[in-house]
């Protein structure tokens, strides 16, 4: 399992170098004259800035799919109490909440070129804000409980968080509706070049997601492993001297 | 100069990940010393 | 034992009678209302126009500002005579406790609610153009969300370091969809504007969220 590890390493490296030229650079390439596919084409009315594009929604895909996965893991969690499980719930909160800050920033590096504005109460902003406060507060939650009890209180209010996110879409969906503002992200139909350079990107991403939430997760391990042979040390040895 | 925003949103992007994995890598270097200096004082782990 | 609900009702009943006698609590809450509602009387100027079209946000954050302070203080009484303990261990249902617990703060919050709102109809000279059922509707929707999250978050909060700032940082962001229901419904009704949808949206989440937290309190309760 642990040599998987570099070999992953190294073709997600290459498939994310792949993703940033199809993003960057439009027209044909090919490399020793086989052909790689097309890169994205520069859009009509907000020029190359666009291209940020393929990089803001890919996080924000892959940010959800992780949340996704954090409810998936608490709720088995609940069900078993299995620590496996409550790993994996604290590792896609953390890289979820990472890819969650990116949005949040690509978002008006984004809006301010093109509206002129740094911050704007769009829906897919607002909603990705919410979310990235529901999954903060879960790791505030996971730093500031006791020991015993972190995995189950936090499974709990993971059920709690991703059940509201219905409820945030909507409510805020309905709020735009009512009072409209730019919208991020482009609607209409998409060019099939732009489409092909944003799913490689979330492909990209994903394997790169990946990637981090299993260094977290053995790094997780570790760490519990070693608390645990403090907690040993101390059983074993209460008085810290050698008799 | 729209493009300045363009490098920036990447460069920012690939920030954060790296400070993050960082993050990872010293944290882990960190309990790997740890292990090793609770090795040497016997403690079944 | 007793049934389930006779457990909540004396729960309940019990609470009731404790805060009537010392009226510890209410005094002081009622006081801070009153301070919130001065603040921001001096903070966003009544007399300009713009104030009266957000008067129904400032009404909420006040709100939740005085359910926070009473929420903090849920638990307290439990904790000083060790009632959380004896609960663990005996057969009755947690839910029972944490129903009497949502009823009783739901009651506290709605008379804070009822001291405070002649305040802000004076202080910021409003009137409804819309149906005041459905204003008195949405106090009572809108309240009960952000008392029964609340409660079940003060709950949780007893187990963490920094217990006063665990429970509005947790409540708050779960509570987003529900308080721009509250201040946009409260907004339009005051204006005379349909506000079924945020009702609905309103009734729904105090029907998701009251059902998952009854079946979860249980775990929160003996987490150990």
């Amino acid at each position: 399992m642990k040599k998987l590890f570099p070999i992953f390493g190294a073709l997600t490296a290459i498939l994310l170098v792949y993703a940033l030229c199809m993003a960057l650079v439009p027209g044909r390439m090919s490399i020793f004259g086989i052909p790689l596919g097309e890169g994205a084409p520069t859009e009509q009315t907000m020029g190359d800035v666009q291209r940020i594009f393929y990089y803001h929604v890919p996080s924000a895909w892959t940010a959800f799919l992780l949340f996704f996965i954090n409810f998936g893991a608490s709720i088995y969690y609940l069900a078993t109490r299995k620590s496996a499980a409550d790993i994996v719930a604290l590792v896609c909160a953390e890289v979820g909440v990472v890819f969650c800050t990116v949005v949040l920033i690509t978002g008006p590096i984004w809006a301010r070129p093109v509206w002129g504005i740094w911050w704007t109460w769009d829906m897919r902003l607002t909603s990705t804000l919410v979310l990235w406060l529901i999954y903060v507060s879960y790791l505030f939650l996971r730093r500031f409980s006791a020991g015993g009890q972190t995995p189950l209180l936090a499974a709990a209010l993971a059920v709690l968080g991703a059940l509201c996110v219905p409820f945030v879409y909507f409510s805020i969906w309905f709020f735009r509706t009512q009072h409209p503002q730019p919208v991020m992200g482009g609607g209409g139909s998409i060019d099939p070049r732009m489409m092909h350079a944003l799913l490689i990107n979330w492909l990209a991403f994903s394997c790169f997601a990946f990637l981090v939430c299993w260094s977290r997760y053995r790094l997780e391990k570790l760490q519990r492993d070693v608390d645990e042979a403090h907690a040993l040390e101390s059983l074993l040895d209460p008085r810290g001297s050698t008799r | 100069m729209k493009n300045g925003y363009l490098f920036a949103a990447y460069a920012v992007t690939w920030i954060i990940h790296i400070a993050y994995l960082g993050t990872i890598v010293t944290r882990y270097s960190r309990l790997k010393q740890e292990i090793g200096a609770l090795k040497k004082t016997g403690v079944r782990s | 034992m007793s049934a389930p609900s006779g457990i909540t009702r004396v729960t309940l009943l019990k609470d009731l009678r404790l805060e009537w006698r010392s009226k510890d609590a209410i005094n002081s809450m009622l006081f801070f209302s009153l301070l919130v509602v001065v603040v921001f009387s001096f903070s966003f100027d009544p007399s300009a126009e713009e104030s009266r079209q957000i008067a129904g946000g400032l009404i909420w954050v006040a709100f939740l500002f005085a359910a926070v302070v009473a929420l903090n203080q849920t638990w307290a009484r439990e904790i000083r005579n060790q009632v959380l303990d004896a609960y663990r261990v005996s057969p009755a249902p947690a839910n029972s406790l944490f129903a009497a617990k949502v009823l009783g703060n739901f009651i506290f919050v709605t008379v804070l609610e009822a001291l405070m709102t002649p305040l802000f109809v004076v202080f910021y000279r409003l009137r409804a153009l819309g149906p005041v059922w459905q204003l008195l509707l949405v106090a009572g929707l809108g309240t009960w969300a952000l008392v029964v999250n609340g409660t079940f978050f003060a709950a949780m909060s007893l187990r963490t370091r920094s217990r006063e700032i665990m429970l509005p940082l947790l409540l708050f962001p779960i509570s987003i969809p529900a308080l721009l229901a509250m201040v946009q419904a409260t907004t339009a009704i005051l204006n005379g504007e349909g506000a079924r949808f945020w009702i609905v949206l309103l009734a729904t989440y105090d029907l998701v969220f009251t059902t998952v937290c009854l079946l979860l309190f249980e775990t929160v309760l003996s987490a150990e």
